[in-house]
């Protein structure tokens, strides 16, 4: 009890946060209260595109975080893995015209060859070396990729149809009056279940087990008989695979382009607010991210403009900053994030 | 002081089988660290050989040598071999250790603290590939022996007591099936209680599942009433070893290790001169 007022306190950071948060929740309620239908419904749509753009945040973070946890590394190159799973998949059925049942699993191989080449060529040189060395040994693997990639299959923008319906959701429409990008929800729904499979994985089999006891004590992890460089295998695979659902979604939604490997960026604010070592921070963070930039976008800018008597086209592109001013805040009261491993200290 | 008149138990074990034999190891950290000077030891099947020594006087080590987790700390065998039933091992990687049924539990015991006790004790069994009923069974021998990890079972292993930490270590290395348990200092830091209590599952596994294990320990008083063997180490050095009867009943280790002075305390330079005139007995 008394710990829950003191977490009130307005003196306090995380009583500031706290406040701040209400404040930000209540605005938006009030917004729905006292708009009539139409903005109602709108705002709704605003939110659930959010949400949808969200799960893809989500995504690229979560492949961060597993490699994060497992090795230390922080892997710069997890976007540009994005990018280079769309190629070869947009590649293999355009240039090759296989159907996507056999052009992504296909990519799926390309990349798991990929994790192992990385594993034989780089990390096993630099284990044990100081974090700052093995991250700029993944800003040159994302420099290898990406010419890799421009090398096989050319720098020009590709279209990426995996057969995944679009255009208005009819459903949404007629029952409740909202306009929904049926891509989006599936790749939404693809995402989540994904995520779901992937937590499901780490907390249940052999393999989940090992890669959480490396993450907690490599050492204790050899110990046991776990070998590291087969657990870092499969990280990497799987980081591939999440790489590959991302790379394909944003492909199928807006072309595979070389500006793909920037979504990465994006998951950076979300890996500082959901903390690097939390698969559900990573989660929530996107999907905050992905809310908070929309309906900021929408509501906030006027309302700053209003608020400083400025012209409003000079807040239109909040979305482009927005995650990153959250994410510093959000580091100012909590650096481990929202949802950060707390470091089991006994006394 | 030699090996001449071994104990009853040791001296049966010893005709029935040789499990591990370190054969004058040096080991190096970094290059240029020279850390084991010509160490050697023998550990027989079915015995609870103890390694004792103060601070910095090697044993972890040694434990790490024959485990080979020495690589992923920059320490590397510079001369001498590492037999495991008659077999060089100093090639092998820890996981195909295990697989041969040699495990090392690592002093300060480093359990996986977000995992749950039951998680830990079941990443033991990781090298396993004889099926989830047998991996089952060894789980349930193992909450026989540690009844206290059955209770704490669900808790992060993070969040129990220094004691539950510790069994929580030896159950999981038990959970792999081994032959020989390399067990560093599982006393440290414990209330003498519970070091008699984990000392005795120590004796009860050794005896009743013919685990043998090889104990680095600082505690010599205790070490000394549960191991059959013991070697005694100094910078990097085995300078005596015995049976446990012998050794307790010896007057320098009586002196220097267990804290008894027979005609007060004897200085640095006495164990100095203890040690030159070790080297001349010899
Ligand atoms: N990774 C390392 N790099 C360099 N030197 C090391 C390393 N590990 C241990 N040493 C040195 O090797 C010597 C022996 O250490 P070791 O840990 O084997 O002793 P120990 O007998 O286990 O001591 P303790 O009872 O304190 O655990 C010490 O002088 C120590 O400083
Ligand atoms: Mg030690």
């Amino acid at each position: 009890m008394t710990n829950a007022l003191q977490r009130l306190n307005p003196l306090r950071p995380e009583g500031i946060a706290l406040l701040l948060l209400a404040a930000f929740l209540g605005r938006a309620i009030w917004w729905f209260a006292v708009s009539d239908a139409r903005d109602t419904s709108f705002a709704t749509e605003i939110i659930i595109s959010g949400l949808l753009a969200g799960v893809m945040y989500s995504l690229v973070a979560l492949g961060f975080v597993l490699i994060f946890k497992s090795s230390g590394i922080f892997n710069y190159s997890q976007g540009v893995m994005a990018l280079f799973a769309g190629l070869f998949a947009s590649g293999f059925m355009t240039d090759f015209g296989l159907s996507p049942f056999i052009a992504i699993p296909l990519t799926m191989v390309v990349m798991v060859i990929t994790a192992i080449l990385i594993e034989r060529f780089v990390l096993q040189y630099l284990v044990g070396q100081e974090p700052i060395i093995l991250f700029m040994a993944t800003i040159g693997l994302a420099y290898v990729m990406e010419g890799i990639g421009d090398l096989v299959w050319g720098s020009d923008v590709k279209r990426l149809d995996v057969g995944l319906p679009s255009g208005a959701s009819d459903f949404m429409f007629d029952c409740c009056n909202l306009y929904v990008e049926k891509l989006e929800v599936s790749a939404a729904v693809v995402a989540a279940v994904l995520v779901a499979a992937l937590m499901a994985f780490t907390q249940y089999t052999r393999i989940g087990r090992a890669l959480r006891a490396v993450a907690d004590d490599h050492q204790a992890a050899l110990s046991v008989g776990i070998s590291l460089r087969t657990i870092w295998v499969i990280v990497w695979s799987i980081a591939g695979f999440v790489a590959l659902t991302a790379g394909v979604m944003w492909g199928a939604k807006s072309g595979v382009q070389f500006s793909l490997s920037l979504i990465a960026l994006k998951a950076l604010p979300v890996l500082m607010i959901g903390g690097f070592t939390s698969i559900p921070g990573a989660i929530i963070g996107g999907l905050i991210i992905g809310v908070g930039e929309k309906v900021a976008e929408i509501y906030l800018g006027p309302t700053m403009a209003d608020l400083f008597g400025a012209n409003p086209n000079n807040f239109t592109a909040i979305e482009n900053w927005f995650a990153y001013v959250l994410a510093l805040v959000v580091l100012l009261f909590r650096p481990q994030g929202l949802f950060g491993e707390k470091i089991i200290e006994r006394v | 002081m030699s090996l001449t008149q071994p104990e009853s138990t040791q001296g049966a074990a010893d005709a029935a089988q040789t499990l591990l034999e370190v054969n004058n190891i040096e080991v190096i950290y970094d290059h240029v660290i020279l850390v084991l000077k010509g160490v050697s030891l023998t550990v027989p099947k079915g015995g609870i050989t103890a390694l004792l020594g103060g601070n910095g006087a090697g044993k972890t080590t040694t434990l790490k040598a024959i485990s080979n987790l020495l690589q992923s700390e920059r320490g590397e065998v510079t001369k001498g071999s590492i037999a495991y039933r008659g077999e060089k091992i100093t090639e092998l990687s820890p996981a195909d250790l295990v697989k041969r049924g040699v495990i090392q539990v690592m002093e300060g015991r480093h359990c996986f603290e977000h995992l749950t006790v039951e998680e830990n004790l079941l990443t033991g069994s990781y090298t396993r590939g004889d099926g989830s009923a047998a991996i089952k069974r060894s789980l349930d021998m193992v909450y026989t022996y540690f009844p206290r990890l059955k209770e704490r079972r669900r808790s992060q292993a993070g969040y129990t007591s220094g004691g539950e930490q510790q069994m929580c270590a030896i159950g999981r290395a038990i959970m792999s099936n081994p032959e020989m348990v390399l067990l560093d200092e599982p006393s440290m830091g414990l209330a003498p209680q519970l070091v008699e209590q984990i000392f005795d599952i120590v004796k009860a596994l050794n005896e009743k599942e013919g685990v043998s294990f090889l104990l680095a320990e600082q505690n010599t008083n205790v070490a000394l009433r549960y191991a059959h063997y013991g070697y005694i180490l100094e910078s990097g050095r085995i300078v005596m070893d015995g049976s446990a009867a012998d050794l307790r009943e010896n007057q320098d280790v009586k002196e220097f290790y267990l804290g008894i002075a027979e005609e007060g305390k004897k200085s640095f330079r006495d164990v100095r001169s203890y040690r030159r005139r070790k080297r001349w007995l010899n």
